[in-house]
C-alpha cells in the first residue's frame, strides 16, 4: 500500500472499469469506525438532550456570571429557609444563602472533581490494562491481583477510610488540598475497572492479524501499542469514561453528604447538599434543588455514554 | 475442579495480605493521638498512656504491629478496642444487620430487576420498553442519599406508611424500604443487563428450534432463554453483594440503622486500627468469595464451561 509504483502498474483497464462503475453509483469513501459512529450519534435525540445539558453545566462552571449576578456567598439571614421565589429561583438556605446563585458557582468544583477523577482513573487504568494485556503471564497476574485489592475495597468505605485518616475530625484542610484528596481517593479506588476493560480489549486485539503484520514489519513494541492497538481498543474505555464522569459527580455529592468530601470554603453541589440535609424535614428545597442538579448532570453523562456505546457498537444497529 | 478451586483460594492470599496491610498502614501512618479525649476533660496521665502503649504494642515498628495483628486474626481472637470492648462482640452486633439489609436489597434487585428485564427483553420495542428504559436511566442517576431522603420524607413523614427511622432490632419488614433505596441503582443495572441479554438471545437458533418443535412459550422462556441469558446478570449480582454491604453506609445513615457503617465511622475517628482493618478485610473477603462463587456458577449455567 505504501508504494505508489505498485498501484500504478496495477491500474490497467480493470481499474478504469472499476472506477466508472463506482462513480456511476455515486462514489463513497469508506468511513472509519469513528466517522461511522459520529453519523450514528447525530441521529439520536438522546445525544442532543445530553449534549445541551452538559454544555449548560460546563458554561456554569466556566462563566457563572452568565447565570446569576449574585456571588456564591451572597447571604442574608433575614431570608433564612425561604421557599423559591422570583428573586431567588431555588429559594434560600437556612444560612440565608441564595441557593440558585450558590449552585451556579458550585458547578465548577463539582465538575472539576468529576473531570480530573475520570482523567486519572482512565489514564492509570488504561496504562495498567495495556501492560497487563500485552505482556500477559507474570505481569498480568501481578497487576490483576494488585487491582483486585482496590476493586475489592467497597467504594464508599474505602473513600471514608482514606479521607478521614488524612483529615481527622476537627482538622481544617485547605480548599485545594481537600479537592485533590477527593479526586485522588476516587481515582485510587476505581482504576481497576478501566484496567479490566482495557486488558480484555488488548488481549483480543493482540491476536488480530494487523498486530501480527505490524510486528512482522519490525515495528517496536511502543509503536504497536500506541499506533496500532490503542485506536482500536480505546472505544470501550471511552464509553466507560463518559458514564464514570457522571458517576463521580454523584460520588462527590455522596462524600460531601457524609461530611468527609469537599467542604467549605469550597462551594460545590455536594457541600450544598451537606448544608441542606439537616433541614430536610422542614424545608426540603435546600436539599432537593442541589440534589436535582446532581441528578440531571449525572443523567446527561449516562445518556451520552449510552448513545456513544450504541453508536460504536455495529451489532446494535 | 479441585485444583481450580485450590488455585483460586491461593490467589486470595496475596489480595488478603495486600488489603490488610494497606488499610492497617493507612490508619496508623497519619499522625494523631489515639488517646486524645479518652480520659474526659483532662489529659491522660503518663502512666496510663505508657501502660496502654505497652499493652497494644504501639511503640513497635509498624511491620511488627501488622504481623501481631495477622497472628490475632489467624488465632481467631481479635482482642479489644482501647476502651476494652471486645472487637468480635461489636462486629457480631452490627454485621448481621448490614448483611440483612444487603440481602433485602439483593432480593429486591433480583425480583424487580429480572422480571422487568425479561418482560422488556422479550416484547422488544414498545411503550413498556421505553418506560423501563427511562426509569432505569433515572434510577441510575439518582444518588442513594437522594432516593433515601425523598422516600423517607414521603413515606415516613408525609404519608406515615413507614417509620422514618428503623428500630435497633431492624426486623426484615422494617428493612424493605431501606433495602429498596440501597438496591435501587443496582436494580436498574440488573434490569438493563437482563434486557440486553434476553434480547440478544431471543433471536438465537436454539430458541427458534425450541419454538419450532412446539414447546410452550413458558418453557422456552424459563428453561431455554433465561438460563442462557443468566451469565452476565449472575456476574453482576454476585460481585454486587460486597459493594452493597460497603455502600450500605449511606442508607444506614439516612434511616438511622445500627450497622457496619456507623461502626466504621466511629472507629476511624478513634484510630481503632484493628477494628477498621477487620471490617474492611471482611468486606473484601465477601467480594472475593462471591466472585469465586459466580465463577463456579458459570459451570452450572453453561455445561460447556469446565474448570481444570
Amino acid at each position: 500500500m505504501s508504494d505508489p509504483q505498485a498501484l500504478d502498474t496495477f491500474s490497467g483497464a480493470d481499474a478504469a472499469d472499476l472506477a466508472t462503475t463506482e462513480t456511476g453509483e455515486r462514489q463513497r469513501k469508506p468511513r472509519s469506525l469513528w466517522g461511522d459512529a459520529w453519523i450514528q450519534l447525530r441521529r439520536k435525540p438522546m445525544f442532543y438532550i445530553s449534549g445541551v445539558i452538559i454544555v449548560v453545566v460546563a458554561l456554569m462552571a466556566a462563566v457563572p456570571d452568565l447565570f446569576t449576578s449574585r456571588p456564591a456567598d451572597f447571604n442574608n439571614l433575614d431570608f433564612a429557609s425561604q421557599p423559591p421565589s422570583a428573586s431567588a429561583w431555588f429559594g434560600y438556605s437556612f444560612q440565608g444563602y441564595d441557593i440558585w446563585a450558590r449552585a451556579v458557582h458550585g458547578a465548577r468544583a463539582t465538575l472539576l472533581v468529576g473531570i480530573f477523577a475520570t482523567l486519572i482513573t482512565v489514564l492509570i487504568g488504561s496504562l495498567m490494562g495495556i501492560i497487563a494485556g500485552f505482556y500477559g503471564r507474570f505481569v498480568d497476574a501481578f497487576l490483576s491481583r494488585f487491582g483486585d485489592i482496590f476493586a475489592g475495597l467497597p467504594f464508599v468505605l474505602g473513600a471514608i477510610v482514606i479521607l478521614t485518616t488524612f483529615n481527622p475530625p476537627g482538622s481544617e484542610p485547605s480548599g485545594t488540598a481537600i479537592l485533590v484528596q477527593v479526586i485522588l481517593s476516587i481515582s485510587v479506588l476505581s482504576w481497576p475497572v478501566s484496567m479490566r476493560i482495557m486488558r480484555s480489549a488488548t488481549i483480543v486485539a493482540k491476536q488480530l492479524d494487523y498486530v501480527k503484520a505490524a510486528r512482522a514489519l519490525g515495528a517496536s513494541t511502543r509503536r504497536i501499542i500506541f499506533r496500532h492497538m490503542l485506536p482500536n481498543t480505546v472505544a470501550p474505555v471511552l464509553v466507560y469514561a463518559t458514564i464514570a464522569l457522571g458517576a463521580f459527580i454523584a460520588v462527590e455529592a455522596t462524600l460531601a453528604y457524609l461530611g468527609i468530601g469537599v467542604r467549605p470554603p469550597v462551594v460545590s453541589w455536594g457541600v450544598m447538599i451537606n448544608d441542606g440535609k439537616d433541614y430536610v424535614q422542614n424545608s426540603p428545597h435546600e436539599l432537593l434543588f442541589p440534589a436535582g442538579l446532581v441528578t440531571i448532570t449525572v443523567l446527561a453523562f449516562v445518556m451520552l455514554g449510552d448513545a456513544v456505546r450504541d453508536a460504536l457498537d455495529p451489532k446494535s444497529r | 475442579m479441585g485444583r481450580y478451586l485450590l488455585r483460586r483460594l491461593l490467589q486470595f492470599v496475596p489480595v488478603f495480605l495486600g488489603t490488610t496491610f494497606i488499610v492497617y498502614t493507612l490508619v496508623w501512618a497519619v499522625p494523631g493521638d489515639p488517646f486524645a479525649g479518652k480520659c474526659g476533660e483532662r489529659q491522660c496521665p503518663e502512666t496510663f498512656i505508657s501502660l496502654m502503649t505497652d499493652r497494644y504494642g504501639l511503640n513497635d515498628p509498624l511491620v511488627v504491629q501488622y504481623f501481631t495483628y495477622l497472628g490475632k486474626v489467624v488465632s481467631g481472637n481479635l482482642g479489644e478496642t482501647f476502651s476494652g470492648v471486645s472487637i468480635s462482640e461489636q462486629l457480631l452486633n452490627s454485621a448481621p444487620i448490614t448483611v440483612r439489609l444487603a440481602i433485602v436489597a439483593l432480593l429486591i434487585q433480583i425480583v424487580i430487576g429480572v422480571v422487568a428485564g425479561v418482560m422488556t427483553g422479550i416484547r422488544g420495542r414498545g411503550f413498556l420498553d421505553n418506560l423501563v428504559l427511562v426509569s432505569t436511566l433515572l434510577l441510575i442517576s439518582l444518588p442513594t442519599f437522594v432516593t433515601g431522603s425523598v422516600l423517607q420524607i414521603l413515606l415516613g413523614v408525609e404519608w406515615g406508611i413507614i417509620d422514618p427511622t428503623v428500630s435497633p432490632e431492624a426486623t426484615w419488614g422494617e428493612l424493605i424500604v431501606p433495602g429498596f433505596v440501597l438496591g435501587a441503582i443496582s436494580m436498574a443495572y440488573v434490569t438493563r443487563l437482563t434486557r440486553t441479554s434476553i434480547a440478544e438471545n431471543r433471536r438465537a437458533d436454539y430458541v427458534r428450534t425450541a419454538i419450532a418443535k412446539g414447546q410452550p412459550t413458558r418453557r422456552v422462556v424459563f428453561v431455554h432463554l433465561l438460563r442462557n441469558s443468566a451469565i452476565p446478570v449472575v456476574t453482576f449480582l454476585g460481585t454486587d453483594l460486597g459493594s452493597l454491604m460497603g455502600g450500605a453506609i449511606v442508607t444506614e445513615g439516612v434511616f438511622n440503622i445500627n450497622g457496619i457503617g456507623g461502626l466504621i465511622f466511629r472507629n476511624i475517628a478513634e484510630k481503632e486500627g484493628v477494628m477498621v482493618t477487620t471490617i474492611v478485610t471482611l468486606l473484601v473477603l465477601v467480594y472475593l468469595l462471591m466472585s469465586l462463587a459466580v465463577d463456579l456458577l458459570y459451570a452450572v449455567l453453561d455445561p460447556r464451561i469446565r474448570y481444570e
